[in-house]
Order: structure tokens, then C-alpha cells, then sequence
């Protein structure tokens, strides 16, 4: 078969379009999924895309030569079917009774899982069709197609964010499709038969994208998730409904059985809360918003919640609440005679449901002159600010549900990391109190993480004895733990204890406390919370963390997973508990990204060297099988370690996860592109320079491909090293010179990092083509295993030693290249 | 050839019953062609034995006879509501271990949780019970055996509603139901011995803790749809006194052992 010269343009262009499509897709399911089931499910979004992909490169390399001999119309096909069976499979998929709640219970559940993974493969895997169909075609000038696939699939990802911002996630469905079916409209273009009946699929295509009623693609919410629930009540119904990035948020109005949110009441409380309306993020919560006349006294419950310690041993403080949601903590602050309150909150669309659309409602809370509303995130708004306060409240944001479930196990969190703590502590007022509230949960987790964290903290600014500045108080759902910027007076252990009693709350610690004292009116088999941060403050303190059934050391930005409480060896007792209650304990998170993981190596195995196998006779190559192998499994871990350890380095420094997520994915895939549109230039003019310049030794031999590998290999380390400080420095430069400068400091390492994959495969095309569509598909399958990995290792040791394995991994790749190209070079001459 | 398996199973279930009878308690209305007793004696088995295991963690390594004997009589199956399944399958997921959907995002909670909350309640012949979210109305029906009357309230309309016809066609007649908000408890009908709410609560309305008799008990199941985490237990003391004592319904220390 030849190969053509150059690329047609409605080729690239179809490719541009099939590349955008498929990421914005991948990007929208993940929404999707977390808007249908739960957050974690996410994940699965991801190796979802990976089957589809994986199964892609078998398939092509399997039937490469029928296929290649009908290139344009197998490409109008599979983006037709892109289009098509992205949206049929969403439609099928919300009839399906799966429901990962009860796989516990009845293991069949698996089932409909393994239908729900079925129904959203088929869309990957026709996409990544259309991809592998042209690397294979125009494998010699594979830069150029490299190039328009990594900037497509960049804009992609930035296009579905942009697109999330102004429509609802089932309205941006068909758009998606409706971008497969122009691909398809323009392949073609290159068919020289048949243009007439591909013409009329197209049109037919186009029209089934158009006619497909909404409702068919309506998400439907999974029946256990606290909206579905505040649903089934009469007379509840959703009255305001926001789509973004962050999140869907629906407002509902229960006017029958009013909401009454009030997490973590004292039994002791006579005042009924207000009228509340129930915002519910993708579903779960509700995050009240109060009706608010300006009468304080309606309030009255609110210090009635173990939240409202720290108002008892301040006097008209000045609050910063981190996380201010509906606005219950700040009304807490008011009813509690504070001086001004800063509210910070995340999502931009809660505080406009707040501040516009329930203005009336909420009593104009967010316009109040003694209120300051701050949209951005919580931690980057402490970092930058210089202002004190006299408390810093974080409230209790998530639903029980979520933590109970541990869904936000592996959701990273820099608002709970050792770091942030002094950074808090280091932004109080003298005599400030720092205050965070959870869930309490038993056996006790994230309360005494908090603890540890608070201890650890206090250390580190060299406070001797940290034990005489925290204090923790439990009512019978909620705990609060409070640290003080100095010690906490004996007179102050007093209004503690008043405070609690006069709530039937127990301390579980105070500087001072006798052991009497604890476990007196929510009363567990062993004052556990007592034991524990007796444990934490004593000399065993070490041992007693090792010896827990659950993780509880502190999280650091580094390993940024505070709500991560999983260890492997209690995994056994609780699976054996399991029917008594033992599942409850069972922290989701990790198990099932790791389960993940397992699945994404097995079906990667599985399609790597199934290809091999059914052909029986081995492919001949100068090359070598192993080395494509190791080459490109290295490129796809090492190029998704880097970017997700990047997203997590700039989300701090851009304020933002989205942002994050957007301008690196972006910055990288774009400027990869770019790089990998030159690369062949930069292997020419390196040759040449090194020809004239070096002739011989490790210089001469590494070549390009070595070249650009150990660049990027460097590259990382320096960048690791080196961020820190630039964060440091520009923090003043403003969102829109933030965004600026990091696409600035991405541009040259994903420059380079754009070139070895095209340089590599040009070689495998050049000495084996065959093997063209294989590599991309073990390149595709180690890109996901390598975006899971990222986060276990990270889990395990930190962000800091998946960035040094990302070094080392080019460093072999480098290595790997260079070895080849000796090999591949001698066979070259011989031919 | 359906006919062999149905005396197969017949005599299956006889001999089982007749075990079960011989082991256990021998309670009177179990009619020896009852198709589903045999399950309900394995799943009474299942009882004991998480209690045994929990014993540690809920301080009682027996439940109390007369509750296992309730259990013992009370078809769970026809609780199960519009399930579409056919009977046998339907029996088998009425009495196993585990919680079942019932719509509307609820289910009937798993037969051993059901047995520990009505034993936290301590119920006697002369108690009143309210209940706050009737649900499948399988507890009601429970407590209905025990005590002397129930006072159960829901929610959710179609849910009260399939309950009710399923008290009336079993017979409870002490039963008292309606549909509504149970924030305010149902002063009329109290005050009580007895309160279970096992409708998800942020927090204890205090009406309830006022309906509460001085001496009475409040069970809390705290968890999600599918899994009991905890069970929280109030009791107010002749003094009027409140306090909580919160169970896992499980056995688990979370040090491991000789640690410090």
C-alpha cells in the first residue's frame, strides 16, 4: 500500500473535529455520571474511554490491510457511529436498573454495570477508529496528525468546560453527536464511490441527532440520591436549576415537610427552623438557604449546633466562613453578635441563587454591609489574602450520605492539609479560634485526622505544648474541633464545658479535662473520642496512628487526601462484617479507583497481546515488539503523570479546580500538539547540527528522539523544584495574569513533551508498520492506566514522587528510543 | 413433573418446620403449610447469629424471645409492595440478609437491624409506639405483636397507602396510620413508651422528645438507603432526663489489638 504524500485538509479537518469530540464526550459523561450516580463514578468515565480505544488499536491492527484499503468510508462510518451511538448508548443507559448501592447485597448488580460499560464503549471505540485509521494512513507524516488530534482533544476538553458554563449537560449531548456526523460529512469528501448514499447517512445522521427528542436524554437520577428523595415528598418541587462545570445545582421548594436542616441539633433545642429551600448539588446535600426577615431571634437553633462553640469565647468576632454555601453559618455568625463576616464559596451558582435569584427569600443576606461575599476557593482565598480574623469557621459542607459512602475519598482536598492549617492559624486575630465541623462517625475518622493535623500543625510554628490550644466537643451526629492561635485559659475550658452541657454534648477534648468528664450524654460503648486524642497528645502518639484500623495522618498538599481513611489490612474484618453493617465502614473511594486500576491493567494486557496472538506468526520487525512496548507505555504514563500532578500544583495557584483542569489540559495537549508539528523538523535540524557539531559519544548517540525525551525528563524535575517559588512570587499578578502566566511556564515542557510520541512512531512506521496501530494502542491503554496510577501513587507517597517517576519514565523512554534507533537504523541500510 | 417438586418442596419445608418448630419456640400460628417458613426460621437463625457476633457492641448476646417469636409469624414477603417478581424468587428476597427497594428510594431494612431497633425499644404488652416513616410497614406489623398499639406515620402517600392494605389483609388491626409530616409526632395518639424514626433525620425534632413518656426509649437508625452505620438510642429517664447512647450494630474495635 502507499502512502500519500501530504494530509488533505478536510482529512485534518475531520480528525480536528472527531479529536474535540471525543475528549468533550469523555469529559461530559464524567459530569454526567456524577449528576446520575455519584461522584466516583467519574472514574469510570475514564476507563470507559480506555476499552474503547484499547479495543480500537487491536481492531485496526487485525484488519489494517482491509481496512486501510476502504480509509474514507470506513472513517465516514465510525464518526457516524460516534455520532449515533453516543447518543443511543446515553438514551439506553438510563433504563437500566443498575444501582452500585446494592452491589453488596446482590453481586448480579455487576451486571448492569457491565451493560452500562458496553452501552458507552461503543462511542469511544468508533471515535478512536477514525483517529488510528488516519496515524495508520499517514504514518510517515504522523506529526501533523498527532498534532491536530492532541489540539483537537485539547480544545475539546477546554470547549466542554466552556460549553458547561452556559448549558445543561444533556443539551450539550447533541452537539457532541452533531460534531461526529461534520467528520463524517467531511471524510467525505474523499470518497471517490458511493458519494451519493454516504451523502444520504450523513443527512440521516444529521436528522436522527436534530429529531431525538430531549426527554430521551434526560438524566435520571438514581432513586437513593437526596434529591430524588426530597422529591417523593408532596408538594416538593424544584424550582431554580443551574448547570456549570462545578456542578448541577437544583433548588427545591418543600412546602409540606419544610426542609428543617439543621445537622448536628442539640436534643435539647425547643426553635424550630425557618422556611428553607434545599439546594442540591448534582443531587446530593441539601445545602439550606434560610428564610431570613432580620429577625434574630427566629435563629435561635443555631446555637443549639456544636458549631456555634467558638462564639461563645469570642466577643463581636470578625468571621471568616470557608465554605458558606446556602449562607446557614453566616447567619450563624449573626445571630451570634458578629462584627463583620467574610463568606467564601467555591460555586459562583450558589451565590447567585443566593444573592439574586432567592434575594427576597434569603433576607438579602449576601448584600448585607456586614457581609463580604467571596467567590473563589477556599484555601487559594486565605493564601493570597493578608487580612486576620478573629475566627475561621469551616463549616460542615458535605452531605452525611457523601462521607459516609466515602465518595469523596480520592476527591483531593487542600481546605483540611497540614499546610493549610498553619496557613489559617497564621491568619488569626491573637486570640483567634480556627473551628472546623464534621460529621461524626463512628468508629471515628476524619475527626481525629483533624486532631492530628491540628497537633501536627501547632508543632511545626514550634509551639511546645500544641495540647493546651485544642479543644473538641461532639453532640450526638456532629463534631467540632477548635484551635486557638494561643493557649486556651482554664476559664475558657469552663465556657466549653457550660456550653456543652447546656446541650447534652459531650467533650471528647479539652486542655485540663478529666477523663469523668467525657462520655456523659451521647454515651458510646468506650468514651472512644476521648481515648484517641489522649492517644494523640501522648508520647505513643506514633504508635497509636500505626495501630489504627484507619488512616488517620494528617493529609499535606503534597498527598491531599483528607477524606481518604482506607487501609488495605482492615479491608478483610470489614468485608467480613459486611451484612452486619461492616460495609458501612468500608471507605469507597480507594478500593474502587484501585479496582479500576486492576480492570484498566487486565483489559490493557488483554488487548495488547491479544493482537499478537491471533496473528500466530510473529510480527518481524527491526525494531522489536518489547521495545515499542516499553517506549510507549513509558510516553503514556509519563505524559498523564505530569499533567495530572501539574492540574494538582495549579489548582492552589489558579483558585480553581476547573481552572485548573482547563488551562492545563489545555495548555498541554495544545502546545504538545505544536510540538509534535515540529518535531520532525527538530529531528532533522538536530541531526544536522549534531553531524557537524558532535561525532561521537552520548551526545551523538542519544539522537532526537533520546534527545527530546531526556529534555522533558530534566524539564519535569527543574519545574518541580522550581514552582513553588514562581507561585510564590506572582501571587499578585490577578486571575486573568495567573492564567497567563501558567500557560506561559506550560508552553516549553509541553512543547517537548509532544515530540516523542510522533518520533517514536514515525520510526515504528518506518521499520514496521504494522505495528503502528499497536503502539498507539498501548500509548491509549498506559495513558489511562497512567491517570489512575497518578493517583494511587500519589495516595500512597505524594505528588512529589509521581512527578520523579514521570522523569525517570522519559529517561527510559529516552533510552529505550535510542537503542531502537541503532536497531532500526542498521536494518534501514540493509534494505 | 411440577407436581413432583411441589410435594418435593412441600416435604422440604415440613421437615424444616418441624425442626424449626422442635428447636425453637413453636409458635401456634405457624401453619404447617405455610410455604414460607422454612425461610423465616432460616432467617430467624441469621437473627441470632449476628446478635450473638455483635453481642460485644450492642451489649445483648440474645435478642429477646418474644421479638424472634414475632419475627417468627410476621410474613415479611407481604410487605415487599408492588414487586413485580413471582413468588418464589419474592420469597427468597423477603427473608434473606439483606435490605430490599421497596420504590419511592426506600427499603425494607434488613431483618437482624429491624429485630435489634425493636429490642433497643424494650417494648411491652401495655406500650404505645409511634413510628415515623411507615415505609414497607413490615415494622409496624413487627411491633404490632408486641405492644398495644402503634401509631406509624408517612410521607410518602403511595407508600403509607400499599402499608395499610398490607396491615388489613394480614390482620393488624392495632395499627393506627396516616400521611403526613412527622416533625410534630402525633400528640393525639401518645404519649409514648416507644418512638422509632426511620425516616432520615438531620436532627431529633423536639416534639418527638416531648412525646416521649418519662422511662421511654427513641431508636435512630443513622446510614444511608442500603447500610444501618449506627444506631442512636434515646432514653429519657423518670426525671425527664435525656440522653443518647449510640451502637454500631457490629462488633469492631478500630485499634488493633495490643496497641496501645
Amino acid at each position: 500500500m502507499t502512502q500519500p504524500k501530504r494530509v488533505p485538509p478536510s482529512i485534518l479537518s475531520a480528525v480536528f473535529a472527531i479529536s474535540f469530540a471525543v475528549l468533550a464526550y469523555q469529559v461530559l459523561l464524567m459530569r454526567l455520571f456524577a449528576i446520575v450516580q455519584w461522584h466516583h463514578f467519574a472514574y469510570m468515565a475514564i476507563s470507559i474511554a480506555l476499552l474503547g480505544f484499547g479495543a480500537s488499536g487491536t481492531f485496526l491492527f487485525l484488519a489494517r490491510a482491509w481496512i486501510q484499503r476502504r480509509f474514507a468510508a470506513a472513517f465516514v462510518v465510525n464518526a457516524l457511529f460516534f455520532g449515533i451511538s453516543g447518543l443511543a448508548g446515553f438514551a439506553l443507559a438510563q433504563h437500566l436498573p443498575f444501582n452500585p448501592l446494592e452491589v453488596v447485597w446482590r453481586p448480579t448488580q455487576l451486571l448492569y454495570l457491565l451493560a452500562f460499560y458496553a452501552l458507552f464503549t461503543v462511542p469511544f471505540f468508533a471515535g478512536a477508529n477514525c483517529i488510528g485509521l488516519t496515524f495508520q494512513r499517514y504514518a510517515h507524516v504522523i506529526g501533523r496528525v498527532y498534532a491536530v488530534n492532541l489540539v483537537g482533544s485539547g480544545l475539546g476538553a477546554l470547549g466542554m468546560i466552556a460549553a458547561l458554563m452556559v448549558l445543561a449537560p444533556q443539551d450539550i449531548l447533541k452537539g457532541v453527536a452533531a460534531l461526529g456526523v461534520a467528520a463524517a460529512a467531511g471524510a467525505a469528501l474523499r470518497l471517490a464511490r458511493h458519494r451519493g448514499w454516504v451523502a444520504v447517512a450523513v443527512v440521516m445522521g444529521a436528522a436522527l441527532v436534530l429529531v431525538l427528542p430531549p426527554s430521551w436524554l434526560a438524566p435520571v437520577m438514581s432513586p437513593y440520591k437526596s434529591l430524588s428523595m426530597a422529591l417523593n415528598v408532596p408538594g416538593a418541587q424544584v424550582i431554580a436549576e443551574r448547570s456549570s462545570p462545578l456542578s448541577l445545582l437544583s433548588v427545591v421548594q418543600s412546602p409540606t415537610v419544610p426542609f428543617r436542616h439543621a445537622p448536628g441539633l442539640s436534643l435539647l433545642n425547643q426553635t424550630e427552623p425557618p422556611a428553607q429551600l434545599g439546594i442540591f448539588a448534582d443531587g446530593g446535600g441539601p445545602m439550606p438557604i434560610t428564610a431570613f426577615s432580620g429577625d434574630l431571634d427566629a435563629l435561635g437553633y443555631l446555637g443549639y449546633t456544636t458549631s456555634a462553640l467558638p462564639y461563645h469565647l469570642l466577643s463581636d468576632p470578625e468571621v471568616l466562613v470557608l465554605g458558606a454555601g446556602g449562607g446557614a453559618d453566616v447567619l450563624q455568625a449573626l445571630y451570634h453578635g458578629a462584627h463583620a463576616v467574610d463568606a467564601v464559596e467555591l460555586d459562583p451558582g450558589v451565590v447567585r441563587l443566593v444573592q439574586d435569584t432567592h434575594r427576597t427569600f434569603a433576607g438579602d443576606l449576601y448584600g448585607r454591609p456586614d457581609v463580604r461575599v467571596h467567590v473563589a476557593d477556599a484555601r487559594a482565598f486565605v493564601t493570597a489574602s493578608s487580612a486576620t480574623w478573629d475566627l475561621i469557621q469551616i463549616p460542615l459542607l458535605d452531605s452525611f450520605a457523601a462521607g459516609a459512602a466515602g465518595v469523596h475519598g480520592l476527591s483531593e482536598s487542600y481546605v483540611y492539609t497540614l499546610e493549610a492549617f498553619e496557613t489559617y492559624l497564621s491568619r488569626l486575630k491573637p486570640g483567634g479560634y480556627l473551628a472546623v465541623t464534621r460529621w461524626l462517625k463512628l468508629p471515628p475518622r476524619d475527626s481525629l485526622k483533624l486532631f492530628a493535623t491540628a497537633l501536627r500543625a501547632l508543632t511545626r510554628q514550634g509551639v511546645t505544648e500544641p495540647a493546651g490550644r485544642i479543644a473538641m466537643v461532639r453532640g450526638w451526629n456532629t463534631v467540632t474541633i477548635l484551635v486557638r492561635a494561643a493557649d486556651i485559659a482554664p476559664a475558657d475550658v469552663d465556657v466549653i464545658r457550660a456550653f456543652a452541657a447546656r446541650r447534652a454534648f459531650d467533650l471528647a477534648y479539652a486542655p485540663g479535662m478529666k477523663p469523668e468528664e467525657a462520655n456523659r450524654f451521647n454515651i458510646l460503648q468506650e468514651p472512644y473520642f476521648h481515648q484517641a486524642t489522649q492517644a494523640l497528645v501522648g508520647a505513643k502518639r506514633e504508635r497509636f496512628l500505626n495501630a489504627y484500623k484507619f488512616d488517620i495522618r494528617p493529609a499535606t498538599d503534597d498527598r491531599p487526601y483528607f477524606f481518604d481513611f482506607f487501609r488495605w489490612r482492615s479491608l478483610g474484618e470489614f468485608l467480613a462484617l459486611r451484612s452486619v453493617g461492616g460495609a458501612g465502614m468500608i471507605e469507597w473511594g480507594y478500593p474502587v479507583l484501585f479496582a479500576t486500576l486492576v480492570q484498566a491493567t487486565v483489559l490493557s494486557a488483554a488487548l495488547i497481546l491479544l493482537p499478537l496472538w491471533l496473528r500466530r506468526r510473529p510480527v518481524r520487525s527491526s525494531v522489536g515488539t518489547g521495545r515499542v512496548m516499553v517506549y510507549f507505555t513509558c510516553l503514556g504514563l509519563a505524559f498523564m503523570f505530569v499533567e495530572i500532578a501539574f492540574i494538582q500544583r495549579f489548582i492552589l495557584f489558579l483558585g480553581h479546580p476547573v481552572y485548573a483542569v482547563a488551562v492545563v489540559l489545555a495548555g498541554f495537549l495544545v502546545f504538545a500538539g505544536m510540538g509534535s508539528a515540529i518535531a520532525p523538523r527538530f529531528a532533522a535540524w538536530a541531526e544536522a547540527w549534531m553531524a557537524t557539531r558532535v561525532k561521537r559519544g552520548p551526545v551523538r548517540a542519544l539522537g532526537p528522539t533520546g534527545w527530546a525525551a531526556g529534555l522533558v525528563a530534566c524539564g519535569v524535575l527543574v519545574y518541580q523544584a522550581a514552582l513553588p517559588g514562581v507561585f510564590a512570587v506572582a501571587w499578585d499578578l490577578g486571575g486573568g495574569g495567573r492564567i497567563a502566566l501558567s500557560l506561559a511556564l506550560i508552553a516549553p515542557l509541553a512543547f517537548f513533551m509532544g515530540m516523542p510520541f510522533p518520533l517514536g512512531l514515525g520510526r515504528v512506521n518506518a521499520h514496521a508498520p504494522r505495528l503502528v496501530a499497536w503502539a498507539w494502542g498501548v500509548n491509549g491503554c498506559f495513558s489511562v492506566i497512567g491517570a489512575i496510577g497518578a493517583t494511587i501513587l500519589a495516595v500512597h507517597f505524594g505528588f512529589g514522587l509521581v512527578i520523579a517517576a514521570a522523569a525517570l519514565l522519559y529517561a527510559l523512554a529516552g533510552v529505550v528510543g535510542v537503542t531502537a534507533r541503532a536497531g532500526g537504523g542498521e536494518s534501514a541500510n540493509k534494505r | 413433573m411440577t407436581g413432583g417438586i411441589m410435594t418435593n418442596r412441600t416435604l422440604k419445608a415440613g421437615v424444616l418446620v418441624t425442626v424449626a418448630l422442635g428447636l425453637c419456640w413453636g409458635p401456634q400460628a405457624l401453619a404447617q403449610d405455610d410455604p414460607f417458613a422454612a425461610l423465616r426460621a432460616d432467617m430467624i437463625e441469621t437473627i441470632a447469629e449476628h446478635a450473638r457476633s455483635a453481642a460485644s457492641a450492642t451489649g445483648r448476646a440474645h435478642l429477646s424471645p418474644q421479638i424472634m417469636e414475632t419475627m417468627h409469624t410476621v410474613p415479611r414477603h407481604a410487605f415487599l409492595g408492588r414487586n413485580t417478581l413471582s413468588p418464589r424468587p419474592l420469597a427468597q428476597l423477603a427473608y434473606a440478609d439483606r435490605p430490599v427497594p421497596i420504590g419511592h428510594g426506600q427499603t425494607i431494612s434488613q431483618p437482624f437491624i429491624v429485630a435489634l431497633m425493636t429490642d433497643l425499644l424494650a417494648p411491652e404488652p401495655d406500650h404505645v409506639v409511634l413510628e415515623i416513616g411507615s415505609g414497607s410497614g413490615y415494622q409496624a406489623a413487627v411491633l404490632s405483636g408486641l405492644v398495644d398499639k402503634v401509631c406509624t406515620i408517612e410521607i410518602i402517600p403511595e407508600l403509607g397507602k400499599t402499608a395499610a392494605k398490607a396491615w388489613s389483609r394480614q390482620g393488624y388491626a392495632n395499627i393506627e396510620a396516616r400521611i403526613g409530616d412527622g416533625y410534630y409526632g402525633w400528640e393525639a395518639c401518645g404519649p409514648f413508651d416507644g418512638i422509632v424514626v426511620t425516616a432520615a433525620a438531620g436532627h431529633i425534632p423536639p416534639p418527638l422528645v416531648r412525646q416521649l413518656k418519662p422511662g421511654g426509649r427513641m431508636v435512630i437508625p443513622v446510614g444511608g438507603a442500603f447500610v444501618t452505620q449506627q444506631l442512636v438510642l434515646v432514653e429519657k429517664d423518670s426525671a425527664g432526663q435525656v440522653t443518647t447512647r449510640q451502637l454500631l450494630p457490629v462488633a469492631f474495635v478500630p485499634l488493633v489489638r495490643g496497641a496501645p
